[in-house]
């Protein structure tokens, strides 16, 4: 009987800093043992257990690409008890990662359509997976139209911060880049909140096209009547929720939203489903 | 009891009706023998739920906690008692409480009724002069005297009588003294205990605990927004059923309501194990009156003595 | 169905016998109340009991346990790296436990034993217990089974049934695993050809010994969002008087849930498992400190709706709750799952009531 509790043990191979106030750093972690990294098969959109024996675990959702091989990434935002001791691990230290977990995004259902992702904070980890995952040359052709639309704070406070500049080169996805504010005279992306950028820079909502949003709830709660003046389905809206894990397998009950589990069930829902289930996450 | 259920009812509609108070917090019938129910009227009507009996051991100034409402309370002794801690404490304030003062004769104890009878109790019924309880079930009937079947902690009450009200629902009842009552004897059989008895007492003390804390949760002392059972950063104690973790618990807990209990009884009428807690906390009442003069609740005019400082202070316990 | 007669000197020379073949669990009285423990040898369960005052839940779902263990040691060259404990899963049988709790075992599984994942530690200590069930003669106020998918003598979770005749007891043989613990234990009396007939009259009068019962024939026709806004008519007046302590979680034989943490001693520590509560603020509460469930009124609802909707829905396979009725019993604020699932089942979005009063 395979444990769904046991990690598979990793090293830490890699660590980056990702914003100025160095409250979010990206682990890069490689399996021990042979065969594991097989194991951990994944897609875009599912989350891993990151565990520290002696401290506990954290679910993080995955920020590499399963297109990306030899490595797994998790993007950590400093927060609580886990995760501080985390920060302060070195390279070549010995943890823990257990999953995948989790649904993913509807990537069968997503095939021939536009893809909108609109995502702000350090929420911005799967949609990381996501868009390394879908520009990678065996899949860009599955999509249409990619747009993404992601905000930060301030410039320091980007994550993938490279990245995201080598992607606004490219002809194969839009990319509308924002900051609430900055006085960097050499800014030359947007100023703004999501929300506002969204409404001047998504496509309108059409059969053919759907929304991936994930950041904070503030961003959530006024992006939401944007795509509906766009006039995205709630169907259309797709979106990753968070909530008190434990087991991160469907049995320990401590996520569930109504019947459904976020670790098991979710974590990604679309808006027509989250429409009927209590707002308790 | 009818006369003072009726009374509770009179005086809570017309509070009530005159609009003095936005609720009013008393106790309902429970679904279940023993047990009554802490309950809210918002409306005259629903004050007919309201009852009064011997089974009215929670105590209720553990739901005005932080409450923003003016609220009519039903309390007896001890709930007067703790609502005066609560005042003292900023919990509440005076102005918002209007208190329906209960003279009480005590609460019967739950766990000693069951241990007393053989079958399932079906029902309690005590006559109405206070004498005698009888409880009932499938095939039997038992008349009890009602004094010897109370919770401890009314058995050794000395404050039946609220010390803080605006309306009393009847006459003072008779209170005891210590010609009366022993207050202390069992804390002094443990205190005389050698250290290797008074461990294996506190073990055996403790031994049925499942963690569930309904003793805290029940305390109107216990409102702290995080229990440091519950913190994480740090975590002072670990979560499991370990003994020296249910032990680290109890002391602390009991510690932390030093100079504030008033002996309600509630943690050990709550405890579905039947534990004892207030052999911990009844130590403590004990220091509290013979180094400091002080019983908890009995003013809203003076802090707890472990709140405050005096260079006078006695300092015997520290060894 | 084969049905054995057991003389009471027969039970006991069995349960010697059975000592040396497998553990045995039983009810025993401590204290002022019994609970399922490991029985000593020569100690004998005490049959008399009426219901322990815990459920059989901990027999295979301890309230702690150590899922893990590693060392903190850097010079241990497994150093950080979790192993499971060796555990003991050799065959143990609990002797007297009731059908109520049994069912419970049922309900339980369908948490534990799912087609993706399946929790090792649950279904190990299942697969290796055998149940010996004692039928409900006397049932109590409280007890509502009959009406929660169970019954004083259900025995659809049991691989013996044990029914009380006055002289002894009628063993039903259910399953293989019964047959080879009775074999074992030398009770292999057959009984009269009356037998069964005696055992489900015995049966038809235990059952309608029991007096309460929940209406749960409408839960599943409710929409959910309807009874999770239905404040006013039932979680504002069922969550005032909830004290939010753990009580009818831990007593509850169909309560899952639990917490995970780490404890280190020196150089090594364990990964364990611990009984956790819908009831407790920490059981939502998020690392940024938002709480989806901050009040206690919605942590009350959070339980009842997970027992009387959210599982009705996702399983269709009724309630979960056995009706073994300890919550009731323990609840020191007596809220009453019996009133709550008549109000669910009752409720009317339209008007916003209940055909059931509040308490």
């Amino acid at each position: 009987m395979q444990n769904p509790y046991l990690p598979y043990p990793v090293r830490i191979d890699d660590i980056t800093v990702e914003t100025e106030d160095k409250s979010l750093k990206t682990f890069k972690f490689v399996f021990l043992k042979p065969g594991d990294e097989e194991k951990f098969a994944y897609r875009a959109g599912q989350f891993a257990e990151l565990s520290i024996a002696g401290l506990g675990e954290i679910p993080i959702g995955i920020a590499s690409s399963p297109t990306e091989k030899g490595f797994v990434k998790f993007t950590v935002f400093k927060t609580g008890k886990v995760t501080s001791h985390l920060h302060a691990m070195k390279e070549g230290d010995i943890m823990g990662v257990r999953g995948p977990m989790g649904n993913s995004y509807p990537w069968d259902l997503l095939e021939g359509k536009n893809v909108v992702i609109i995502g702000g904070g350090f929420a911005f980890t799967t949609l990381r997976s996501s868009i390394v995952y879908m520009l990678h040359p065996e899949n860009r052709s599955k999509f249409n139209d990619i747009h993404v639309i992601y905000g930060a704070r301030s410039p320091g406070m980007l994550l993938y911060k490279e990245e995201l500049m080598a992607w606004a080169e490219r002809d194969d996805i839009n990319m509308h880049i924002t900051v609430d504010g900055t006085d960097d005279p050499e800014w030359k992306y947007h100023k703004g909140f999501v929300p506002a950028i969204t409404e001047q820079e998504a496509p309108p909502g059409d059969a053919d096209t759907y929304a991936i949003v994930c950041g904070p709830p503030i961003m959530i709660k006024f992006t939401q009547p944007v795509l509906d003046k766009l006039g995205y389905g709630h169907d259309q809206i797709i979106m990753s929720l968070e909530n008190r894990m434990k087991c991160g397998v469907g049995i320990c009950g401590h996520c569930n939203i109504g019947k459904e589990l976020v670790c098991k069930d979710g974590p990604v829902f679309t808006l027509d489903q989250l429409n009927k289930t209590p707002k308790e996450y | 009891m009818t006369t003072y259920t009726q009374k509770i009812r009179e005086i809570s509609k017309r509070l009530l009706q005159e609009g003095r108070v936005d609720m009013v917090i008393g106790f309902a019938r429970g679904s279940v023998p023993m047990i009554n129910q802490p309950a809210f009227a918002t409306h005259s009507a629903d004050a007919d739920r309201f009852v009064w009996d011997g089974n009215c051991g929670i105590n209720l100034a553990n739901y005005v906690t932080g409450r923003q409402e003016t609220i009519g309370i039903v309390a007896k002794g001890c709930d007067a008692r703790n609502l005066a801690v609560h005042i003292v404490e900023n919990k509440i304030r005076r102005d918002q409480l209007y208190i329906i003062g209960v003279p009480c004769m005590g609460m019967t104890d739950r766990h000693k009724l069951t241990a007393a009878v053989a079958g399932e109790i079906e029902s309690v019924d005590e006559d109405e002069s206070g004498k005698t309880v009888t409880v009932s079930g499938d095939g039997f009937s038992e008349t009890f005297n009602r004094a010897e079947m109370l919770q401890e902690n009314c058995m050794l009450c000395m404050h039946r009588n609220p010390v803080l009200f605006d309306e009393m629902i009847a006459d003072p009842v008779p209170e005891q003294t210590d010609e009366d009552i022993d207050r202390y004897g069992a804390v002094r059989r443990v205190e005389n205990m050698n250290p290797e008895e008074k461990w294996d007492y506190f073990d055996d003390l403790l031994s049925d605990c499942i963690r569930c804390y309904a003793c805290r949760n029940a305390c109107p002392l216990c409102y702290c927004p995080t229990c440091f059972v519950d913190e994480s950063k740090p975590q002072w104690v670990g979560k499991s059923i370990d003994p020296a973790d249910i032990r680290i618990f109890h002391f602390l807990r009991a510690y932390h309501c030093a100079g504030r209990c008033t002996d309600c009884g509630a943690c050990v009428r709550s405890c579905p194990m039947g534990i004892n807690v207030r052999a911990l906390t009844k130590k403590l009442e004990k220091d509290c009156l013979e180094y400091f003069g002080w019983e908890a609740g009995l003013t809203t005019e003076q802090r707890p003595p472990l709140d405050t400082y005096k260079p006078d202070d006695p300092e015997q316990f520290i060894k | 169905m084969k049905v054995i007669q057991i003389k009471p000197s027969e039970l006991d020379a069995g349960l010697e016998k059975l000592e040396s073949a497998c553990r045995l669990i039983g009810p025993v009285k401590e204290k002022s109340y019994h609970l399922f423990k490991t029985l000593e040898p020569d100690q004998k369960p005490d049959l008399a009991y009426i219901n322990t005052r815990l459920s059989a839940k901990s027999v295979l779902y301890p309230q702690s346990e150590v899922m893990f263990e590693f060392s903190l040691d850097k010079n241990d060259d497994q150093y950080a790296i979790l192993k499971e404990p060796e555990k003991d899963r050799t065959p143990r049988a609990v002797i007297g436990i009731r059908p109520c709790d049994a069912d419970a075992y049922e309900v339980c599984r369908r948490n534990f034993d799912t087609e993706e994942y399946k929790d090792p530690y649950w279904l190990k200590n299942y697969e290796a217990t055998t149940l010996v069930g004692l039928a409900c003669s006397n049932p109590c106020p409280t007890c509502f089974c009959t009406s929660a998918g169970s019954g004083p003598f259900s025995d659809r979770n049991l691989d013996i049934l044990l029914v009380d005749n006055g002289d002894g007891y009628l063993a039903r043989i259910i399953t293989d695993k019964g047959e080879k613990l009775a074999a074992s234990a030398g009770w292999n009396t057959e009984a009269g050809s009356d037998a069964e007939a005696a055992i489900e009259k015995k049966c038809g009068e235990a059952e309608s010994k029991i007096k309460s019962s929940v209406a749960a024939d409408n839960l599943e026709k409710h929409s959910l969002i309807d009874l999770y806004e239905a404040e006013s008519a039932i979680w504002e007046p069922e969550g005032f008087a909830c004290i939010n302590c753990g009580t009818c979680t831990y007593a509850c034989p169909t309560c899952w849930c639990f917490d995970v943490q780490d404890e280190t001693y020196g150089k090594s520590g364990v990964r364990m498992r611990n009984w956790d509560s819908c009831m407790y603020p920490l059981f939502s509460l998020h690392a940024s400190g938002h709480n989806p469930r901050d009040t206690k009124i919605a942590r009350v609802r959070q339980r009842f709706m997970h027992k009387l909707k959210y599982y009705v829905d996702k399983y269709e396979k009724g309630i979960q709750c056995t009706g073994c009725g300890r919550c009731v019993r323990l609840c020191p604020v007596s809220i009453d799952i019996r009133r709550v699932c008549n109000k669910m089942n009752s409720y009317d979005p339209e008007t916003c009531r209940c055909e059931v009063a509040s308490g």
